[in-house]
């Protein structure tokens, strides 16, 4: 059959690309093995630059997939499943990237275009080490590519193509016809939890802090394969810099999305998947700080091996975790299975460099020179304590996926073990411990010399920071004190202490690059890092541990008799759901909330603005001490599925976060009740079921306690008194909005007397139509989750500061020019400044 | 190596495994029916939401309080409380992950995770029927 209106030519070229990149990393990767083999440099050279024009085809071909890819979707070529599946016309153009990224196939391929520009910047820089490397490199690219080929051998399908037909792929009646595509109105789009900028950004900067992990296992294999052992570790060690740079930014910035956009209501859940991303990162800064170690003394250089392939391992294994489905009873961000021959294939992709690594690791371990035996570690060294620091990262990864892979054992023993009961306190209560470790260790460690320190130099230099550091943190018990009383006195006692470590760690560091390195930054990264990380975690500790439930249905008293609770909860948890009534303004915390109104949103049609006016009055005064608007905002779907997004006042030292977790769902059927059109002059009144209102006059652009319009603005609103049942009155402002020509009609309801007010339009001269409507059903609210997170901020500047901190070292140890270290340093914390605290605020 | 610095290895090493052996207070996977045999623990059910019986919610009373009835896969049917928000999804669900505790006959859960077809992209069944109703 002839179907009409397809576009066959990208699907089939995009085809065509795959398999040559499959074929030509094959190529690139065996010519690569080849050369190491050479005995003459002259043959060597001969396979090294066969090999490179392999590689070049082999990202020529990545790019034209992907810009195939890119066509398709920006075309809506919906006979394309991928597009059908992933795009859709109302889809804004900047998030046709990541509709690309939100499918299995597309983000392996994002991964492999990683891989590409990696390789790229290898060839040209890792000269007598590009063949080792980059073998390495083309055998992790040959098995993504796998995986993204989609061919048959008999009846199992191999990897999954993202250019299948709709047609060839979904059975329906409409197939059968020519004209089918006439049917296919629209696909599917961006599932709109993923509709956030960070959708755009995060995804690219997470895959290629993961696909930057196998750069120093290319090292690493490298000197296994010319047995000289450890001279990788100064190549590779920028490498691995870099890698702990973009993938600890990645990972926050998906913090930084969960706590912004996502409902989760907050920035970590030690959700699997999170957990997963977690684990090779801290893998990883072990192995540097090993790396580091062998750089300065010669020791730990096993241990950097086997920190730096596993580190690649679990990125692998976080892979397996998050696209196998195998962590669908227990995370939230469901991914589904992909089916038994994709998952063969992701086990493969696992285990294809990690597994000969490490079994080449192994058959060399008793090669490999043992540190020197005169040069005893020294427990005044600071290779010693930066060893322990290293062993304290790399456990708790270990407890940390340890706790999440409990799926994975039930899958492979069959058992039915579930997650603990409180899932974030089972990770917290471990890992506050850690934080109490380590920053203590990241506290003195640097005032500590490798191989030996003096004792009396070491306590002159840390009495100050100490004492500075306890005086603040009894500041912060006195006049901010944590306040985490749920999980018992112990519990706060650790995060007590291990917020002193952290703020520690942070005037330690400051005060060594003053007064040790006399504000020398250049050679202050780790110092600079460190104090980052220590400003992250003293961050989290007070945001999460100070975190206020404003929304906390038991203190406005409105629904909660205030003896005993007759739905028998308990008093320890919080309700954390408020209903809000249009136009009734609820005490919430500290402020009168008011839930003005809603607005539609200019381009997505399912996407709805609740607007929720918030003041604050002093208590003395009784004005208005703090005033502002927040517009958390919901889809709703065809069948009244919801999916929220936050609505965040930002503050220097603190946010006031909420979401929409309920709305009321106007059912036509339950609201029959029609307008009514009075023509109504100034000082007129009209009756209602329980009362009159009067129209006492009209205002142009109004700008008053409700409405806030200027000059610019074309808006009518009718000034009514309702005076309803006992006594009450209530102003009530419909009215009409021009806008691009367009008349928006704004009615008011007072929602105490059911009565629904519209500003139809004129009716002759000074002669008003006002709509009435009186309904005993459709009442409008919105159920709000709201919280206070305080000092969130030091999160994020910690961030930027870490992210600094690794930078300074990798130009240093990459011995760069001051101007280009300054140069990166700059663009980066701009780049990031502007994504953190400036875009989405 | 010096042996304190390995006594102090060992020590680490020995406190943070205590540390993990003490933290690990797994729950479990229950049928209703076995979840029924142990009253007040804590346990994971899978289950489905019971499209025959009402589902109450009112957010006007109280906005943190829902109750449904849910049954398995082997027949067993309880009721369930959960004291927060209804998921929106909840009546399109195929499949819920309820967890909480048992207490006199109604279960107390704390934790809903839906699986709804809606998130299943990637589901075929589901594309057709998707692809049907255009």
């Amino acid at each position: 059959m002839n179907f009409e209106g397809e576009h066959l030519l990208p699907g089939k070229l995009g085809q065509f690309f795959v398999l040559l990149a499959f074929v030509s990393s094959i190529i690139s990767g065996l010519a690569y093995i080849m050369s190491g083999r050479q005995k003459q440099p002259d043959e060597e050279r001969k396979w090294i630059s066969f090999a490179r024009i392999a590689f070049g085809i082999e990202v020529f071909s990545i790019l034209a997939v992907f810009s195939l890819i890119y066509y398709i979707c920006a075309n809506h070529l919906f006979e394309y499943l991928y597009a059908y599946k992933h795009a859709s016309k109302e889809l804004e153009a900047r998030y046709l990237l990541a509709c690309i990224w939100e499918g299995q196939e597309g983000s392996f391929l994002l991964w492999s275009i990683w891989h590409s520009v990696l390789g790229c910047v290898l060839i040209f820089s890792a000269k007598k080490r590009e063949a080792s490397v980059m073998t390495i490199i083309n055998a992790a690219q040959c098995m993504l590519l796998l995986m993204t080929i989609g061919i048959y051998i008999g009846d199992v399908r191999i990897g999954s193509s993202a250019f299948v037909l709709t047609r060839n792929e979904i059975n329906g009646p409409i197939f059968s016809r020519p004209d089918y595509l006439s049917f296919i109105k629209d696909g599917i789009g961006l599932n709109v939890l993923l509709r956030n900028y960070w959708m755009v950004i995060h995804p690219p900067v997470l895959f290629l802090g993961f696909a930057s992990t196998i750069v120093p296992v290319g090292f690493a294999y490298s000197s296994l394969r010319l047995k000289q052992f450890g001279d990788w570790i100064k190549p590779a060690l920028p490498w691995a810099l870099f890698s702990g740079c973009v993938l600890g930014v990645g990972i926050m910035m998906g913090g930084k999305w969960a706590y912004e956009s996502l409902s989760f209501g907050g920035y970590w859940a030690w959700d699997p998947v999170e957990n997963a991303s977690l684990v090779p990162w801290l893998i990883l800064i072990s192995g540097l700080h090993c790396m580091a170690i062998y750089n300065a003394t010669g020791g730990a250089l096993k241990a950097s091996y086997l920190f730096i392939i596993l580190s690649h391992f679990f990125v692998l294994y976080s892979t397996f975790l998050t696209r196998t489905g195998i962590l669908g009873d227990t995370s939230v961000h469901s991914f589904t299975e992909a089916g038994t021959a994709m998952n063969i294939l992701i086990g493969m992709y696992v285990l294809a460099v990690p597994l000969p690594m490490l079994v080449l690791y192994i058959s060399n371990l008793r090669k490999m020179p043992a540190a020197d035996i005169q040069n005893e570690e020294d427990l005044t060294s600071r290779e010693f304590w930066m060893f322990i620091g290293s062993l304290i990262f790399f456990l708790s990864a270990l407890f940390i996926i340890g706790l999440t892979s409990m799926p994975v054992y039930n899958a492979i023993f069959d058992l039915q073990i579930a997650e603990p009961a409180d899932r974030e306190f089972a990770y917290n209560k471990i890992l506050v411990l850690v934080a109490l470790l380590i920053g203590m260790l990241t506290a003195f460690s640097q005032y500590f010399k490798y191989r030996h320190t003096a004792k009396r130099y070491l306590f002159k230099k840390m009495a100050w920071p100490a004492g500075i550091s306890l005086v603040v943190c009894i500041l912060l018990l006195i006049f901010y004190p944590i306040d985490y009383e749920k999980k018992g006195p112990g519990f706060m006692v650790a995060i007590y202490a291990a917020l002193y470590a952290s703020i520690f760690s942070l005037v330690a560091n400051a005060a060594y690059l003053q007064t040790v390195l006399k504000g020398k930054v250049k050679a202050g990264g780790g110092a600079i890092a460190h104090a980052g990380f220590a400003m992250m975690i003293a961050g989290m500790l007070i945001s999460s541990g100070n975190r206020e439930v404003i929304s906390d249905n038991r203190k406005t008293g409105l629904f909660v008799p205030f003896d005993k609770d007759p739905t028998g909860r308990s008093s320890e948890n919080p309700m954390d759901n408020l209903t809000l009534l249009k136009s009734v303004p609820t005490q919430m915390g500290r402020y009168t909330v008011t839930y003005v109104n809603d607005s539609a949103d200019q381009n997505e049609k399912t996407r709805t603005y609740y607007n929720l006016h918030f003041q604050k009055k002093d208590s003395s005064s009784g004005k208005s001490a703090e005033e502002f608007r927040l517009s958390p905002d919901a889809y709703r779907m065809k069948d009244n599925n919801l999916s929220s997004n936050p609505g965040t006042r930002h503050y220097l030292t603190h946010d006031v976060f909420t979401y929409v977790s309920t709305i009321s769902i106007p059912n036509p059927a339950d609201d029959t009740a029609q307008f009514r059109v009075k023509e109504m002059q100034i000082g007129d009144t009209t009756f209602f079921s329980k009362g009159y209102f009067v129209l006492n006059e009209m205002l142009k652009n109004p700008d008053n306690e409700r409405l806030h319009y200027s000059a610019n603005d074309t808006a009518m609103f009718a000034d009514i008194t309702v005076h309803g049942a006992g006594n009450s009155r209530n102003k009530a402002y419909p009215g009409l909005v021009f806008n691009n020509g367009a008349v928006q009609f704004m009615n008011d309801s007072v929602v105490s007397q059911n009565l629904y007010l519209n500003l139809s339009g004129m009716a002759g001269e000074k002669k008003f139509k006002i709509g009435v409507k009186e309904s005993d059903k459709a009442i409008d609210f919105i159920t709000l989750k709201a919280y206070i997170f305080p000092y969130i901020n030091l999160v994020w500047a910690g961030l930027l500061v870490m992210a600094c901190g690794f930078i300074v070292s990798m130009t240093r140890r990459l011995k760069a020019a001051n101007h280009i270290t300054f140069l990166s340093v700059t663009l980066v914390l701009v780049a990031l400044f502007y994504m953190f605290f400036l875009a989405n605020n | 190596m010096k042996t304190s610095s390995i006594i102090i290895l060992v020590v680490i090493a020995a406190a943070i495994g205590g540390l993990l052996m003490y933290s690990v207070d797994f729950s479990t996977y229950d049928t209703i029916s076995s979840a029924k045999q142990k009253q007040g623990k804590y346990i994971h059910l899978i289950a489905k939401l019971d499209k025959s019986k009402p589902v109450t919610y009112d957010a006007i009373k109280d906005p943190n309080y829902l109750s449904f009835f849910a049954t398995d896969s082997l027949g067993g049917s309880t009721k369930v409380v959960y004291r927060n928000s209804k998921p929106a999804e909840l009546e399109q669900s195929e499949r819920v992950v309820l967890k909480g505790k048992m207490q006199d006959g109604i279960f107390e859960c704390d934790h809903i995770l839906l699986k709804c077809p809606s998130k299943y992209k990637d589901d075929k069944e589901q594309l057709e029927k998707t692809v049907s109703q255009q």
